[in-house]
């Protein structure tokens, strides 16, 4: 072997085992390293509040981002009600919190409540992971889309009157006897979530908000390592079955139901757990924070940062969390509309140019993975890889396609997706993909 | 309030959702999209009618019907009509970014004060009973607007297009029906009658800003899948029976959660009959 | 005499096992939709490593039948048992894996998924690569097993239908006859006793159609497996099945030997006219 050859042969080898490592724990390294980095800063010099309060927002972004992906990307339903679930985990998960400082006289930076409350809240949230995943049961495409709004507005009704002023006034007006009005009284003050005013929740002082950080950090690796474990199971594969053909998938004997019902209620509970987070960074709490909007504002950082690419939802969460402080920065009063504006079009056209069938031939032509396929070959004279070709991944954010429209009512009209939305999902992440012998 | 009131008020705000939802069911029927934006054309008839109408209530009307309707094709041709024959949930999204583009340019051109309009026409006393007349006029428009739009949808050659794009678009076309202008009739009509809804929502409410549509709209979708989405009929009883539902419980203690309580009705309805009250099931061919 | 016409109502099965010493065996198998009655009283007796056709002219409710067997529809009237146990009104996940597995007329694979995992997809509730998703989460040393010995069985299957070097490409992008296989061998890795195959040969040319049979006929004899085909291609039916079944507008017009059930007058007369 000469020199040339072995050298070859060496940098093959690291480059497989690079591209395995990053495979598998990239995404966990560079959290990690960031984590770090913002530690030992916070530790060393004092930090500005409003950077502690940015890595807070995107430590929460990221959490929410990757498990709406989990049922979008790889379960394959639309969801839009996550908000509606991180308001659950916010509220309850706050309300608990507040009882324990009340009642122990603790600190609110007390971790041990924090952990606590985060437990609440991601249970709360995941019972009602379990409602929704019931009707994600009987009911597919823009009919569970509409059911999660409709149940994330509910829940934002209810918060948003959950104030114990307005009831204990109602029941007061009542004949009751004394003792119902008291018993009510009781359950009322555990029921009082401050109303539209908010809940008024132990928080971190800015001062210590990057103990929240670090511990949102440690979120972010667990949600990664609970949801990428899954895919990588055969758990994993068979949501990913579901999503590709339901009917197929009941034909191989996987329990739909199950998987469906587990995928709901793991990503509600991580929303759940984003919302205590939330709780412990905002006061007071309130409902209308978590509306409708705020669950398309999550939804839009995953369609651009990919469905069913778990890093691109990391990424464009992280992104998206900065400029959107950015702009609110630079555009002040009136302008900050602009902002809306800006994400409008800017999430029309991506859809747009990655999923118009006219657009296809330039989509292919501007493949930034193809392009750069192309100068790695040039480089290393390097056949193309057949299957790297086929998978043409970069095409990051075209939209997987089991939600098919007029599902309920659909008779065997076939809606033909040939080619044009398949290889695309981030499937090959898994651990079985890329090349082996 | 008695019951003769919440009958009335009940048929108001359903005639409203009606209108609205029959918008939704068209477009959702034919072009096999749930258009999200539809809520905020709403929204931008609300705004024409409010700056025009110290001009001339009337100039205010018709210019807002012409508006909406421009919007709609324009919203048709520009964001939909690429996507077409694209994944259902890309059509989805896009429409949902349609939704804020529209409010968000409200926002940037008329600003993010509130508007507001007050119009008395006056009421009818019958005994003990006070109608407004603006109510009544509501209740006989919107009835005559869904006879009409089904006796269009019934005895037009347009309309037996629409039906039949609805049934198979691809058949419809081989039998040489022109698709694309069948989708922009459907996006005219819906469109128009959103701006109606529109003039009667701001009649009511009083005041109108650039999220006005979006509320009304989410409902008036639930009132098109509790009736069953792709229905005309379907769309006009749940249109009246979520006006219903608002009329009575705006008469109880529970008036801040009735939005809750129509969600709720929502879920409830497509959990137990999936397909709506008055639509057809289908089975998906193995 | 008259009789006023009910709709037939719905009543639920009670499953009862039989004594039967074939491998599936239906009863009177039937449904309705609405007033039609798609199929009725399909009586199908396969013995163990048979190959039994169901032909019969378009719309005469092969693919329904196979619908009734893999719980796709529930049958309004009669029942199916597999080696005597009842699996009728069970659901298509349970009616799997008491062991019937099927393609289907149109292919379904996970067209996202690579090939090796679509097969993978099918190996997962076989016992022996049994691991909770606890232990998946926590890669538990019983993941890492289950997980090896998957992929190797899958590459195994991939190996016998010649797609072992296709097992890193998504399923969608194989061409047509190699999709058919992947199907079957996805079929196969629910470790079926019997096998339901919806016109395997569907498209494919004259070369590809031998190499099937083939390959039919070799799973037949190296995985102890039963298998019940729907096909058009009557050369494919004779040169492989044993026994077949002639449908006509749901009911059986001939049924028995391959070669003269074919022989059948009405069975001519069904697929000529006349």
């Amino acid at each position: 072997m000469n020199k040339k050859e072995k050298f070859f042969s060496v940098m093959k080898k690291v480059g497989t085992g690079a591209q395995k490592f990053s495979k598998n724990y990239l995404n966990y390294t560079v959290i990690l390293a960031v984590m770090l980095v913002f530690t030992i800063f916070a530790l060393a010099t004092p930090m500005k509040d409003s950077t502690a309060l940015l890595f807070q927002k995107i430590t929460v972004a990221v959490i929410l981002a990757v498990s709406l992906n989990f049922v979008v990307g790889f379960l394959g339903e639309l969801s839009l009600g996550h908000a509606g679930f991180m308001a659950v985990g916010a509220f309850l998960g706050g309300k608990l919190s507040t009882i324990l400082v009340n009642a122990l006289g603790a600190n609110s930076t007390n971790i041990f409540i924090l952990i606590l409350s985060l437990v609440l809240g991601a249970v709360c949230a995941a019972v009602c992971g379990v409602v929704v995943g019931f009707a994600a049961l009987r009911l597919r495409g823009d009919y569970l889309a509409i059911v999660t709004l409709a149940f994330g507005e509910i829940v934002r009704v209810v918060f948003i009157n959950s104030s114990y002023d307005n009831a204990i006034n109602k029941i007061n007006a009542t004949k009751l006897p004394e003792f119902i009005k008291n018993f009510f009284a009781k359950i009322l003050e555990l029921l009082d979530f401050g109303g539209a005013l908010g809940l008024q929740s132990p928080s971190f002082p800015k001062k210590k908000m990057y103990i929240l950080v670090i511990i949102g950090f440690l979120l972010i690796l667990f949600t990664l390592f609970v949801i990428q474990n899954i895919l990588k199971s055969k758990t994993g594969r068979a949501i990913t079955a579901i999503r590709d053909n339901e009917i197929a998938a009941k034909a191989m004997g996987i329990d739909v139901t199950k998987h469906k019902l587990m995928v709901f209620v793991i990503s509600a509970a991580f929303a759940g757990m984003a919302g205590v987070l939330f709780s412990y960074a905002n006061k007071p709490v309130s409902a209308s924070s978590f509306g409708y909007n705020y669950s398309i504002e999550i939804l839009i950082m995953v369609v651009l940062g990919g469905m069913g690419s778990i890093n691109g939802s990391i990424i464009s969460a992280s992104l998206i969390t900065i400029l959107n402080e950015f702009l609110s920065k630079k555009l002040t009063g009136d302008n900050a509309i602009y902002k809306d504006l800006f994400y409008a079009v800017i999430l029309i056209l991506v859809i747009i140019y990655n999923n118009a069938p006219a657009l296809k031939n330039l989509r292919e032509k501007l493949n930034l993975k193809n392009l750069v396929g192309k100068l790695f070959n040039k480089i290393f004279k390097r056949k193309p890889n057949p299957s790297s070709v086929a998978s043409d991944a970069a095409r990051w954010d075209v939209v997987p396609t089991k939600i098919e429209m007029n599902e309920v009512l659909s008779t065997d009209v076939v809606i033909d997706y040939t080619g044009e939305n398949s290889a695309d999902i981030d499937e090959r992440g898994g651990s079985d993909n890329g090349k082996e012998n | 309030m008695d019951l003769l009131t919440i009958i009335i008020n009940g048929l108001s705000i359903g005639g409203i959702y009606a209108m609205i939802a029959l918008g939704y069911t068209m477009v959702y029927g034919i072009a096999k999209m749930l258009n999200f934006a539809h809520g905020d054309i709403i929204m931008v008839g609300a705004y024409t009618v409010v700056l025009l109408f110290t001009t001339s209530p009337t100039v205010g009307i018709i210019s807002a019907l012409v508006l909406c309707v421009l919007v709609g094709i324009i919203v048709e041709k520009a964001a939909y009509r690429p996507l077409r024959g694209a994944s259902p949930l890309a059509v989805l999204i896009t429409a949902i970014g349609v939704s804020k583009l529209l409010q968000s340019a409200a926002q940037i051109f008329i600003g993010s004060e509130p508007k507001g309009l007050t119009l008395n026409l006056g009421e009818i006393r019958l005994g003990s009973l006070h109608i407004s007349v603006l109510t009544l006029l509501t209740i006989l428009i919107s009835v005559a607007v869904m006879a009409g739009l089904t006796l269009f949808v019934k005895y037009t050659k347009m309309g037996r297009a629409m039906v039949a794009v609805s049934e198979d678009r691809g058949a419809a076309q081989l039998m040489g029906i022109n698709v694309n202008s069948v989708i922009t009739v459907t996006f005219i009509i819906g469109s128009a009658l959103a701006a109606l809804a529109g003039v009667f929502l701001l009649f009511k409410s009083q005041s109108v800003d650039s999220t006005f549509g979006a509320m009304p709209g989410i409902k008036a979708f639930a009132a098109a899948v509790i009736g069953g989405i792709g229905s005309i009929p379907g769309a006009m009883v749940g249109g009246v029976v979520l006006g219903f539902i608002e009329a009575i419980f705006a008469a109880t203690p529970l008036r801040d959660y009735v939005d809750a309580i129509e969600f709720a009705i929502l879920i409830i309805v497509l959990l137990v009959k999936p397909t709506g009250i008055l639509g057809k099931k289908r089975r998906e061919k193995v | 005499m008259a009789k006023k016409i009910k709709a037939p109502k719905h009543v639920p099965h009670k499953r009862e096992n039989i004594e039967s010493e074939y491998v599936l065996e239906t009863r009177n198998l039937g449904i309705s939709f609405g007033g039609l009655k798609a199929v009725q009283d399909v009586n199908l007796k396969i013995k163990k490593n048979q190959v039994y056709g169901l032909i019969g002219p378009n719309g005469a409710g092969k693919t329904t039948v196979f619908n009734l067997l893999t719980g796709v529809y529930q049958p309004t009237t009669g029942s199916f048992y597999l080696n005597g146990e009842d699996l009728t009104g069970l659901s298509q996940e349970k009616i799997n894996r008491k062991g019937f597995a099927r393609t289907f007329q149109n292919i379904r694979l996970f067209n996202n998924m690579t090939v090796v995992r679509n097969v993978m997809v099918g190996l997962s509730n076989q016992p022996e690569y049994k691991c909770t998703l606890f232990e998946s989460i926590f890669r538990l040393p019983r993941h890492f097993i289950a997980e090896r010995k998957m992929r190797k069985r899958a590459k195994e299957l991939l190996d016998i239908f010649g797609l072992l070097d296709e097992r890193n490409n998504l399923a969608c992008n194989l061409p047509y006859g190699k999709q058919r296989k992947l199907e079957i061998a996805r079929a196969l890795a629910t470790n079926p006793k019997l096998l339901l195959l919806d016109e395997p040969a569907a498209g494919m040319n004259p070369n590809e159609t031998e190499d099937l049979v083939n390959t039919i006929k070799y799973i037949c004899e190296n995985f102890d497996m039963t298998i019940l085909l729907i096909e058009h291609d009557m050369k494919f039916v004779s040169g492989l099945c044993d026994q077949i079944t002639v449908l006509n507008f749901g009911t059986v017009l001939a049924e028995g030997d391959t070669k003269e059930a074919l022989n059948n007058p009405e069975v001519i007369k069904a697929y000529i006219g006349g």
